[in-house]
Order: C-alpha cells, then sequence, then structure tokens
C-alpha cells in the first residue's frame, strides 16, 4: 500500500519539475542551515567528562570585605592561595584538586628545536585520579610529592610527541623555567571540551603540555596565566603571593552521593563562619557547589554567537517552511480536478489525506538528503573559521539521524494544512465545474 | 485602482494570503536584525584607531629573567634602532587589539579605595618608554607628550601601576571622565596612593581587547611613561615605512634571538594583529550577509511560486475580464497592487517581530537598540522583492488571451 502511494508521490512530483525543485531546495537550505548551527551548538554544549560530571562540583565562597557588598550576590568564580590550602588540607570530599594555570618556558634537550613556551597546569595530586586522566606512560605524582615540592612534571600525550618523538619519557630530566624537572608520567590523549575546570582561558580546544605539583610551582616561582580577582588592598603586587586578598586558584571536589554533597554544603558554609569569626572574611557565608555541567551553564560557556547564529538558523527554517507550506497548497490544489476524479470513483477521503502526506514526505526525505550535503558544506566552512572550536565542528551519527528526522517532520508538518485544504473539497462542485 | 475587489478576492483565499504574509513578515523581521548585526560589527571593524597601522611591527621578547630587565631593555631598545630602515623604536607593556589585555580603573575624586561599578572607569593602561608617540604614530590632539625626566621617574616596583604623575589619555577617556571640560590640567586617581595628571590628549586609540565593555568604552586607553627598567615592558614596537615592514620585522627578530638565544622571539605585523583580532566579528558578519541573501532568495522563490499558482488558477476569470474590456496593463496592475497589499500586511506584522525580536537579543545578547530607520528601509525592500518577484507572473497574466473565457477547460 505504501509503496503504491510511493510511487504516485514520485508520479506527481515528476509532472511538475521547477516546483518540486523549489520545495526540495527550500527544506534542504534550511534544514542545511539549522543542522549546521545545531551541530555546532550540540558540540560545545557537550560533556567533558559525561561519566562523572554529577558527582564533581566546583567550589565557590565568598573572602570579600563588606564594601560593595549586595544580598545575593555570587562569590567570585576562584579561591585564594590560603582557603584554597585550608580547604584542599581540610580533606573533607571524596577526593579534592587546588588548581590554577600557568605558563613556562621549555627548553628541550634536542638542538634542534627552540625554547618555546607551554601552557601548565599547577595542581595539587587529586587532579589525576579525581578527573579520571588517562596515562600512556608512567603515573600521577602523589600527595607526598606535593608536601615535599617534588621536582617532578607530568607531559600531555602532544608534548610528548613533540619533545621525545612520542617514545616512554618517564625517568627523563626536562628544563622547566630553568629548573630540570624529572617527568614521572605522560598522559594519553585527553582533550576535554570545553575545559571545564578553568574556564579563563580558551574554553574550547585548550591544551595544556605540562602538569607541576602547585607546591612546586610557587616555590619554582613559575608565572601564572589565568585570570585574577583581588578585592580590598589586594592587586598591588604583581607576584601571586600565597597572602594576597586575591582569588586565583580553582577548587575541584568529588562528592559521591547527594548526601555528601550536602554535608560539604553544611562545611563550607561552617568555614565561612570561622574564617568571619576569626576576621578574615567579613561577608555573611556565601558558598555555592556546581557540578560540572552547572558550572558551564553558569558561565555561559558556548559562545553568544553561537546561540545567535542557532536562533537565526531557527528562523530561517520557519521561513523556509512557510514558504514550503505555500509551495505544497499551490500544487496540491492545482490538483483538485484529478482529486475529485478519484474522490468521485471511490477513494476515502482519508486515503487522498494518505497519498499527499506520503508525497510531502518524499519531498522531505529529498530535502533531508540535500540538507545533509549543505550541512556538510556548512561545517565545512564552520571549520575554516578562525573561532577556536572551529575543528571541533563535525557531524556525528545522532545530528544525522536528527537532520532526516526533522527535515521528514517539517515537510510533513508543512504538507498537513495543504493536503487538508486539497482533501475537503466537495467532488460534485469541482467536477461541475470542469 | 480599486482596491476592494482586490480585497474581497483575497478574502476567498484566506490560507494562501496568511501564508504569504506570514512569509513576508518573517523574512522582514531576520532582515532587519539581521542587517543591524552586520552593522554593528562593521562598526566594531571600522572603529578609528589613531595610530599608524601601515608601517608598525611588534616584536615579543619572552623568557628573559626579569632581574636583568634593566640592562636587557636600553640594549635592546638600540639594537632595534640601529636596524637599517627602523624611524622609530619604543617598549610597551601591550599591544592594541592584540587580546592580552592590562586594564585598571580610574576616578576624577581622590580618596576613593575601592573598585565598585560606578566610582571608577575601566581603562586599557598601556605603559610606554620615550619614543612611543613616534613607534606608534600618535595623533596629539591637545598639551603634549611626556618630557624624557616623566620617562626616566616611571617605574613599577611591586605595583601594577607606576611611580610618577604623568599621564596621555584618549580623547573618549576625556570626554567621559570630564564631559564639558577641559582634561588638560585635571588629575585622575586610583586608589589612595596613585595619582596622575594629565598632560596630553591623543585621538582614541583602541583597547587590547573589549574587557566586558562596550564598543564606547573601546578607545579608553590610557598612556604612562616608564624608564626602560621592567620587564612588564617585553614588546617592542618598531617603526619603519609601509614597504620595508616585513624585511625590517625579519631582521628586528633575528637581531633580538642573537643576542639573547634563551628567549623566545617573535615578531608580527601590527596588520596581523588587527586582522586576527576581528576574524571572528569578520567571518559572522560574511554569515550574515549569507544568511540575508538566501533568505531574499527564498522569499522572492515562494512569492513567485503562489503567484504562478494564483495566475493559473485564475486564467478563465483573466480571460473574461479581457474579454468584457480590461486592458493588459488592467491585469498586470491588478496583481502588482494585489502583491503590494498583501507586502503591505506582511511588512506591518513584520516590524512587530522585528522589534520583537530586536527586544529579545537585547536581553540576552549583547545588542544595542535598532534605530527607527531600519524600519522604513526595511519595509521599502521587502515591497521591492515582492514586486519583482510578482513581475513574472503578473507579466504572464496579462498575455491570457480573452478567447480563454469562451473554451470550457
Amino acid at each position: 500500500m505504501l509503496a503504491y502511494y510511493f510511487q504516485l508521490a514520485i508520479h506527481s512530483l515528476k509532472r511538475n519539475k521547477v516546483l518540486t525543485a523549489l520545495m526540495v531546495l527550500a527544506i534542504a537550505v534550511g534544514i542545511g542551515a539549522s543542522m549546521t548551527t545545531l551541530t555546532v551548538l550540540h558540540v560545545l554544549s557537550g560533556n567533558p567528562i559525561p561519566e562523572k560530571s554529577a558527582r564533581l562540583y566546583r567550589v565557590q565562597i565568598d573572602p570579600r570585605g563588606s564594601f560593595g557588598f549586595r544580598p545575593g550576590m555570587e562569590p567570585p568564580n576562584q579561591v585564594s592561595w590560603i582557603d584554597g590550602m585550608n580547604l584542599l588540607h581540610a580533606a573533607r570530599a571524596d577526593r579534592q584538586a587546588l588548581m590554577t594555570g600557568g605558563l613556562v618556558a621549555v627548553q628541550p634537550a634536542q638542538s634542534m628545536l627552540d625554547a618555546f613556551f607551554a601552557p601548565a597546569r599547577y595542581t595539587s595530586a587529586g587532579f589525576f585520579p579525581m578527573f579520571d586522566v588517562p596515562f600512556r606512560y608512567g603515573h600521577p605524582w602523589n600527595a607526598a610529592d606535593d608536601q615535599a615540592s617534588a621536582r617532578v612534571v607530568v607531559l600531555s600525550h602532544a608534548l610528548n610527541e613533540k619533545l621525545f618523538g612520542g617514545r616512554n619519557s618517564v625517568g627523563r630530566m626536562l628544563d622547566v623555567g630553568g629548573h630540570a624537572l624529572r617527568v614521572v608520567g605522560v598522559l594519553g590523549d585527553w582533550r576535554p571540551n570545553p575545559l571545564f575546570y578553568d574556564l579563563t582561558r580558551n574554553s574550547y580546544n585548550a591544551t595544556e603540555g605540562i602538569y607541576v605539583p602547585l607546591s612546586t610551582s610557587q616555590v619554582l616561582g613559575f608565572a601564572h596565566d589565568g585570570s585574577t580577582d583581588c578585592w580590598g588592598n589586594g592587586g598591588g603586587s604583581k607576584r601571586m603571593d600565597p597572602a594576597a586578598p586575591c582569588a586565583w586558584l580553582q577548587f575541584w571536589v568529588q562528592l559521591d552521593t547527594p548526601a555528601s554533597a550536602a554535608a560539604y554544603r553544611r562545611f563550607l558554609v561552617h568555614y565561612s563562619q570561622q574564617q568571619k569569626a576569626l576576621g578574615r572574611f567579613q561577608r555573611p557565608p556565601n558558598v555555592r557547589l556546581r557540578n560540572v555541567m552547572q558550572w558551564l551553564d553558569y558561565n555561559q560557556v558556548v559562545p553568544a554567537n553561537v546561540r545567535l547564529q542557532t536562533w537565526l538558523a531557527f528562523g530561517f527554517l520557519f521561513v523556509c517552511l512557510v514558504n514550503t507550506v505555500g509551495l505544497m497548497l499551490a500544487k496540491f490544489m492545482r490538483r483538485q480536478g484529478e482529486l475529485s476524479v478519484r474522490r468521485a470513483m471511490g477513494a476515502s477521503r482519508r486515503t487522498l489525506f494518505a497519498q499527499l502526506l506520503v508525497e510531502s514526505g518524499v519531498v522531505g526525505l529529498a530535502g533531508g538528503a540535500g540538507g545533509l550535503v549543505i550541512a556538510l558544506l556548512g561545517l565545512w566552512l564552520v571549520r575554516h573559521r578562525p573561532a577556536a572550536y572551529a575543528s571541533l565542528a563535525h557531524l556525528d551519527g545522532a545530528m544525522l539521524m536528527i537532520t532526516f528526522l526533522l527535515a521528514i517532520c517539517a515537510s510533513l508538518l508543512a504538507g498537513v494544512l495543504p493536503a487538508w485544504r486539497a482533501c475537503s473539497i466537495t467532488p460534485a462542485s469541482m467536477l461541475k465545474s470542469q | 485602482m480599486n482596491i476592494r475587489p482586490i480585497l474581497s478576492t483575497l478574502r476567498k483565499h484566506r490560507i494562501p494570503t496568511a501564508l504569504i504574509v506570514l512569509e513576508i513578515a518573517l523574512a522582514c523581521a531576520v532582515l532587519c536584525n539581521a542587517i543591524f548585526m552586520i552593522g554593528q560589527r562593521l562598526e566594531a571593524i571600522h572603529q578609528p584607531n589613531a595610530i599608524d597601522e601601515a608601517g608598525l611591527s611588534i616584536v615579543t621578547v619572552r623568557g628573559l629573567n626579569p632581574k636583568n630587565a634593566a640592562d636587557d631593555l636600553p640594549r635592546n631598545l638600540a639594537a632595534l634602532r640601529h636596524l637599517p630602515g627602523v624611524k622609530a623604536v619604543a617598549a610597551i607593556n601591550v599591544v592594541p587589539l592584540s587580546n592580552d589585555g592590562w586594564n585598571t580603573g580610574f576616578t576624577t575624586q581622590s580618596g576613593v579605595r575601592e573598585f565598585s561599578d560606578d566610582s571608577y572607569v575601566n581603562v586599557a593602561e598601556y605603559l610606554v618608554t620615550a619614543d612611543a608617540d613616534k613607534a606608534l604614530g600618535l595623533k596629539l590632539l591637545r598639551g603634549r607628550f611626556f618630557h624624557s625626566e616623566e620617562y626616566a621617574a616611571g617605574t613599577l616596583g611591586k605595583s601594577f601601576m607606576p611611580t610618577g604623575h604623568a599621564i596621555v589619555i584618549t580623547q573618549s577617556f576625556a570626554r567621559r571622565m570630564w564631559p564639558d571640560q577641559d582634561a588638560l590640567g585635571k588629575v585622575l586617581y586610583m586608589g589612595d596612593k596613585y595619582s596622575y595628571t594629565v598632560v596630553g590628549v591623543v585621538a582614541d586609540v583602541l583597547r587590547p581587547d573589549r574587557n566586558g565593555g562596550g564598543l564606547a568604552s573601546f578607545s579608553y586607553s590610557v598612556f604612562l611613561p616608564m624608564a626602560p627598567v621592567e620587564a612588564a615592558l617585553n614588546k617592542y614596537l618598531v617603526r619603519s615605512a609601509p614597504q620595508d615592514r616585513a624585511r625590517v620585522l625579519r631582521e628586528a627578530v633575528s637581531t633580538l634571538e642573537k643576542i639573547s638565544p634563551e628567549a623566545v622571539v617573535n615578531g608580527k605585523t601590527f596588520s596581523d594583529i588587527r586582522n586576527a583580532y576581528f576574524a571572528d566579528t569578520r567571518s559572522m558578519a560574511w554569515m550574515l550577509v549569507l544568511v540575508c541573501v538566501v533568505m531574499v532568495a527564498v522569499t522572492a522563490f515562494g512569492i513567485v511560486g503562489l503567484s504562478s499558482f494564483w495566475v493559473g488558477q485564475r486564467r478563465r476569470q483573466i480571460g473574461i475580464r479581457r474579454a468584457v474590456g480590461a486592458t493588459r496593463a488592467d491585469i498586470l496592475h491588478y496583481f502588482q497592487t494585489e502583491n503590494f497589499l498583501i507586502s503591505s500586511f506582511g511588512v506591518v506584522l513584520g516590524m512587530l517581530l522585528a522589534y520583537g525580536a530586536n527586544l529579545y537579543l537585547m536581553q540576552h545578547y549583547e545588542m544595542a537598540r535598532m534605530p527607527w530607520t531600519f524600519f522604513p528601509v526595511g519595509a521599502v525592500t521587502l515591497w521591492l522583492i515582492g514586486q519583482l518577484s510578482v513581475l513574472g507572473p503578473a507579466l504572464r497574466a496579462s498575455h491570457v488571451p480573452p478567447v480563454v473565457a469562451t473554451r470550457s477547460v
């Protein structure tokens, strides 16, 4: 039955090629544009650490002075050295890590490579197990290394390729910022996108080449790179003085159950009260515990341009759809004579309606295929844009399915009204007028 | 032409009419907003930047020991100055449009200790050594640039703000701080430790980045004099004739690499920096242009399709009108007037939609209010598109011979 309707639809579409082509093109362009932007949005708002994102929390507390206080204000995004260290040593969470970004000069041992700067992460040892960081060679450093400010370094996969040709470099020495550090581990290909744990630098496609214990980085005076938020009389000093009233570190915790999350929140409130009693904090306790996706959402990590484009594309798809409705109406109404004859010969209204819908479905299928080509072209264009996220824009299986689903739904939706109108004409009056 | 019969015909064809109206309205809303956004982006790209960009190159040196800065800087400056073709050289902390910001806040009152949203105005802080005005090609509007003793007095110590008390500010920033007064001789304060007297006003120089501010604050910049002793001044402004630029930049990089082999030296022309800064803005503008063009095309095709359908449906009616005396021009005008009416409905609805969309975008994305001039321009554009697309079908209609009236099918 459906196959027969299909044949009828193809036959009817072939009769007026220009109109059919216009409809297919309208749907294809609309679908192509919306799928391009939707794919970019989908890629950019993806979960960087899907298996743990609900159990990892970013800690925010408010250590600022009372000046400029307004109720309901958000606490700073980052924590100061003193608070970070206090929370780290309290060790109330299942896992925790205190970290910040940096930039270090790397002097390769081989003479054919020039010295270069690599983005670095200074962190406590909890970082690697907490974020499930895969290791290719060696292992992370441990809490004892943190304590001892050990001269150790972990390299990213890419940097190990560059410096050691991808070979096992564990145990080798590397000149970092003028100090010799021993390589203890090399990461596997680990590229969380967006770089959720530190959004103060490039959020997408950001690569960190070098991981150094936070304590070591401070002892050796490595440069901090990232945002710093100071209050009170802070901000006067150039170096990141541990005592300065400045927030420049990120503190993450892993809390495995909702109960432990609630307990940790209480602990943070208690900590803030305690610090206020000591005179360090001046504001009422103001703490936030956001998990990974909440954190990304709060920071509006998806660029505004991308969201704007998605709106634009769907507005555009809507125009294309209205256009298709008009064209289908024209097409179906022109066939009223034929439809009336078939009605007169016994076809039910439902049958005709189904046939017309199949016809619009075929248009949708063709439009979906065309839309896919346009979306691939659009994504190719996006990949050649200068934005940081450009290289991430690829169509995956799910989006491919959505493309066709959207196209067929759209065209069926566009077909309903014209088909209903065409079927609701009384055959007698139509036949008489001929 | 009498529009009553046209209106009553349209009333009989409610659905197709409503569809075209809706399509034109949507196109109008998207077009107005898209064109406005393109305009905003072009405005950002073409913000005046009163430095002589054509012959300017920037060389960044990183990885030197900060303790030796007082030796390194004068030596590097001298080495660059002696390169053939170099007209002026100076060191600076950050470069306009480089996306690497160094910002501070100033107020016109002394004794305001805490930063807050309203008491301080955020500006980009350019720390420069002698000759920076020549190297950048600044346009002095009032007052003077710095004296040599003012340069000599500028050091950072442990702070972000230099010692010394002279400052040169941009015209936009001067107007922001003292809207109706001459800025020369006025004092800017930063906390209770730092105060600077305005000695000169220069034409607007853009900031390294927008720093979250709007287009208005994009040219709030200040220049502070520095002695060549601070490691923070790790960028060298090298001016040459535009035709020598590529060679001078190459030689400048190799010269500095030779002087300090342990350093990471990186050279760029200012044009490269500008292009990189605006690359995303420019590509977004092109994408919006593409959307507009395709949108207009789709709308036009929709109108062509539906008008053709109407003409086909009304062949007999047209034949009868022709037979009872209507001229070809009458038929042509009939369809043109009909389209004009439909377009007008669409445009009115479209204006409301465009305004609503603009309000929404203002709330959720940093958009400004659309100026009212967009509405008449959008209306005329869509009327024109409507008339152009209906012309073909209408002409075909006007060529329907009167004899059609007498045929049965």
